[in-house]
């Protein structure tokens, strides 16, 4: 067998560098151009679209724009309000989506096949096709809160939250998740007694982090780009999320430079949470092959 | 006995003053959110009218105006409308049928003189008020006018059909221009037919038949829809216009720079021009095709929702806003036309000298507006997207006669829609 050659390992490797880094850049370029964009004055955002200029530090740089935009809206509620929304949806998906994935995987129950695949159907159905009936039902819904019983649910968090919780996706992910397990940690936790609840939180979640952090950031990313359903449900600016907040900036002339300024802000937060989940994010797709 | 007497009296002087001090709050939507200016005109409006009467407290949520449409049908299926609606003018027929507005008890006096675009009604009736109009006109400049050799156009002796398209080919034919005329390719959606459909008018056509409001058959494919077709796309094909793949900052920008010699735009973006240096720029009005000149009308007005238990209180707010000094506090502040002549007075812009004046008199002359319907939402989709084929090359008859079977199918699937 002959040896590799030293001088063609390092071609390969300068090869394999710059196309990775090629893909790098094609990716970072909107975030680049945004970032770039949302320094720049209308005028010479526009003009530079038509060169590489676009993604340069160049020309007339300024704040200006995330002044206007601040000005323009109230920036740091809407951030709030999505953040809230978001991080509450979330944590609730991923508590309620993996005690059903633990109850169809491990727990032997009469209909519980019929039920998943009930379940996993409901993936085909567009959310746009029961937004309305979906409406009428939260507009009657009651709630007990600080001023006691009260009818409706509109312009609320919890309207926002609470519909969003249960998916088909993330029980899914979960279920997949959990079938790879090994079967012989449920039986020796139930040899030592361990009660289902015990084994779910002693056993299984400690070894789900890679599902945990890819059903985080797919439900984070549908949750913090909600549009539609905010916008039926939300008419108090008080409650309005970044997504409906997006059209301020959308007047008869509209100002570019800060519809970039307005992005710029509002992508901070998806960034650092993928950022922070991004580890166990890579490890859950190389073990489970599923794709954001 | 006497000091029961007091207590009574006593109580009841209570009561009447606390009925009199009492507001009756009236909730507000409006599509204003993100614009500064113009929340902060309609800011002062409210404050003024709580202060100024005990009756009502008018209490306003603004909305993104791109998406204030589909709010307010999700506030209606959900029971959850103000009581003052603001509306766009061609929309209200749609709302008032589908039952999301009631009429609006203000008089005919209060409305006297005001543009007649200005006012929305239905089946007979006042369901909104607006406060201002905008209009639409062919921008130039004078200097291209004069090198082209071209007679400046005016209200009585507007350009005829043949006249436009020889000014275009002088301009095309003159090589300074990427192209000679830019209707507007890059604003999509309402743009269309509020911008296009009065060329089709003055062609002798019309996108539904208003005589019945029952058929689009004869008024959209008829000779004069396929003339007006064939003009249209004529456009593209002889290259005097960009077509829908224009980029939007050269509608932008593209007439201040010099790209077009003609630009079809509206009087908001009239003192943009001319801050861009345009400084000898000319607002001529529409060409005549042969059945008259015509411009779009109708825009944002207020009216009551059908929810609403105090619509007296509504036409009091709508009554109090038609002031000439916020008609005109609008008109400088947004750019747009007031609604009477007297307020017009009181503007920078449309006060006689004006740099906008013409837009008032072309409010005046050659505004038409929309075809009053509730069916026009959907048949105005259905011309935009005809509009738009046909620019991109569709064969011209096909593409008008698929249109009139939509908008009747839909006009037939929602039962006349109550004319």
């Amino acid at each position: 067998m002959a040896a590799t050659n030293p001088d063609n390992r390092g071609l390969r490797l300068v090869v394999r560098y710059a196309v990775l880094t090629l893909i790098a850049v094609i990716f970072i370029f909107p975030l680049l151009f945004m970032g770039m964009s949302s320094l720049k004055p209308d005028q010479q955002l526009l003009s530079d679209t038509s060169s590489l200029r676009a993604f340069l530090p160049v020309g007339d740089l300024s704040l200006d724009n995330y002044r206007e935009a601040f000005a323009r809206a109230p920036v740091g509620l809407f951030v709030f309000n999505s953040v809230l929304v978001t991080g509450a949806t979330v944590l609730l998906s991923l508590a309620i989506c993996s005690l059903a994935a633990f109850s169809f995987t491990f727990l032997e129950w009469k209909g519980r096949g019929v039920i998943l695949s009930v379940i996993l159907a409901t993936l085909i159905i567009p959310f746009e096709t029961i937004a309305i009936p979906l409406l009428l039902l939260v507009s009657k819904l009651p709630w007990i809160g600080l001023d006691g019983l009260e009818w409706g649910w509109l312009n609320s968090y919890r309207v926002q939250i609470i519909p969003w919780i249960a998916d088909g996706l993330t029980i899914f992910l979960f279920v997949q998740y959990f079938k790879d397990l090994p079967r012989e940690l449920i039986e020796a936790a139930r040899v030592e007694g361990a009660s289902w609840f015990q084994i779910y939180a002693r056993v299984v979640m400690p070894l789900s982090g890679p599902v945990l952090a890819t059903a985080a950031i797919l439900k984070f990313l549908v949750m913090y780009n909600q549009y539609l359903w905010p916008l039926i449900v939300v008419q108090q600016e008080s409650y309005r999320p970044v997504m409906v907040g997006l059209q301020y900036f959308f007047q008869l002339n509209i100002a570019w430079g800060e519809v970039m300024a307005y992005l710029t802000l509002i992508t901070v937060p998806v960034l650092a949470f993928y950022l922070v989940l991004q580890r166990a994010f890579i490890a859950s797709i190389a073990s489970t092959g599923v794709k954001g | 006995m006497k000091r029961l007497t007091n207590a009574g009296i006593l109580a009841g002087t209570t009561l009447i003053a606390t009925g009199a001090m009492a507001q009756t709050e009236l909730s507000m939507w409006y599509h204003g959110a993100g614009n500064e200016v113009e929340s902060n005109i309609l800011n002062g409006i409210i404050e003024d009218f709580n202060a100024a009467q005990s009756d009502w407290t008018v209490s306003v949520e603004s909305f993104p105006q791109n998406s204030y449409n589909d709010s307010v049908v999700a506030g209606a299926l959900s029971d959850n409308l103000p009581c003052i609606l603001d509306v766009d003018g061609p929309v209200m027929p749609n709302w008032a049928w589908s039952g999301y507005m009631q009429p609006l008890p203000i008089s005919e006096e209060a409305i006297a003189g005001h543009l007649d675009s200005t006012v929305g009604r239905w089946d007979g009736e006042i369901y909104a008020v607006g406060l201002w109009d905008a209009a639409v006109a062919l921008y130039t400049r004078q200097s291209t006018l004069d090198d082209l050799g071209l007679r400046t156009p005016t209200l009585d002796n507007p350009w005829t059909g043949e006249e436009f398209m020889a000014a275009l080919e002088a301009a095309k034919a003159s090589g300074d221009y990427e192209y000679a005329f830019d209707p507007g390719m890059a604003w999509t959606g309402e743009w269309y037919p509020y911008a296009f459909s009065p060329f089709l008018q003055s062609f002798g056509g019309d996108i539904v038949d208003r005589s019945t409001y029952q058929t689009a058959e004869g008024a959209l494919n008829g000779d004069a829809g396929i003339a007006f077709g064939e003009w249209w796309q004529s456009l593209f094909t002889v290259g005097y216009a960009p077509g829908t793949s224009q980029d939007p900052a050269d509608r932008d920008n593209g007439f201040i720079e010099g790209k077009y010699a003609f630009q079809w735009n509206g009087n908001w973006a009239g003192v943009a021009t001319i801050e861009g240096g345009v400084d000898d720029v000319v607002f001529l009005p529409a060409p005549d095709f042969g059945n008259g000149p015509n411009i779009g009308a109708g825009s944002w007005q207020f009216g009551a929702s059908a929810t609403c238990p105090h619509p007296e209180g509504v036409a009091d707010f709508v009554e109090f806003a038609l002031q000439d000094k916020y008609l005109a506090a609008f008109s400088d502040g947004i750019g747009l036309i007031p609604a009477s002549e007297e307020a017009a007075t009181m503007t920078e812009n449309y006060a006689p000298g004006g740099a906008l004046e013409p837009f008032f008199g072309l409010s005046e002359a050659q505004a038409l507006v929309r075809p009053v319907s509730p069916g026009y939402v959907v048949a105005a989709k259905v011309f935009e997207k005809a509009l738009a084929d046909i620019a991109n090359g569709a064969d011209v008859a096909d593409t008008l006669d698929a249109a009139v079977d939509e908008i009747d199918a839909d006009i037939e699937a929602n039962s006349g829609y109550g004319h």
